[in-house]
């Protein structure tokens, strides 16, 4: 196996409008790798859906690629408050995102079900009160 | 269809990417829950929506929409305008609400 090149993200809740520079920034090195473009829409789509999670229920976290020819795996992992039901959070439409992020467009309940959608493997780690991590794999 | 050809059809105000209205959409989404266009939208899509946030420009990035157009006489705020910029985006406004402009897309052979 190659030698990854890893890229490593904070992502910050404090501001809703920069949710989605860490994404756009491993789609941007993706493209320029000349991975093809319906991987880098995969990856870009699934990391984007996490990034979007880690600012509305986590108040921010790390997100960390590590790009291979054979895999691109992506690591969200929060401190936020956990996901006490995963079964549960996996369901097309359920959310528990308040009114307000409603109104910005998210909290349909498609997030976590996109990441699985969009991803060759996807696993959810969490406990409550401590944070969660998700890692996903995407393979060309 | 053409960019310019939506632009005449929902009577559209042209916000920026004026230079790439000879590109060619293929497919057509609208909604205002970003979570569902995260799930359905196709690539090289146009994007129909009412809703103004960055998160509109980061969503069409991701999906690899190309044009984002906003109903309902919406309009995009300055930092929208240069995301899109940066990221190549034509962004367009139209009077007309969501449905409507739908259907006229759709009538004129744009499907979703």
């Amino acid at each position: 196996m190659s030698e990854p090149i890893i890229l490593n993200y904070q992502v910050s809740a404090a501001d809703f409008s920069h949710a989605g520079e860490a994404s756009s920034n491993v789609k941007k090195t993706l493209k320029s790798l000349g991975f093809p473009p319906e991987v880098v829409r995969r990856v870009a789509i699934a990391m984007y859906e996490g990034e979007i999670n880690m600012v509305i229920h986590a108040h921010g976290g790390e997100a960390t690629a590590s790009i291979t020819p054979e895999e691109i795996e992506i690591i969200l992992k929060d401190v936020g408050p956990g996901i006490p039901d995963i079964p549960l959070a996996m369901q097309e439409g359920y959310s528990t995102a308040s009114d307000s992020v409603r109104g910005l467009g998210f909290g349909a309940g498609m997030g976590l079900p996109n990441m699985k959608r969009y991803t060759d493997f996807l696993q959810v780690n969490s406990v409550v009160g401590e944070g969660t991590t998700v890692r996903m794999i995407i393979r060309p | 269809m053409k960019i310019s050809e939506i632009a005449k059809l929902l009577s559209c105000r042209v916000w920026c990417g004026g230079d790439e209205l000879e590109g060619e959409v293929r497919s057509a989404c609208g909604s205002d829950m970003m979570s569902d266009v995260l799930a359905y939208a196709k690539d090289h899509a146009v994007l129909l929506t009412g809703l103004v946030n960055p998160q509109v420009i980061r969503t069409a990035e991701m999906m690899d929409v190309i044009c984002v157009v906003f109903v309902r006489g919406k309009e995009p705020t300055g930092a929208m305008i240069s995301l899109a910029q940066q990221k190549g985006l034509v962004l367009l406004s139209t009077e007309l609400r969501l449905f409507h402009a739908c259907g006229i897309l759709y009538a004129n052979g744009l499907e979703g």
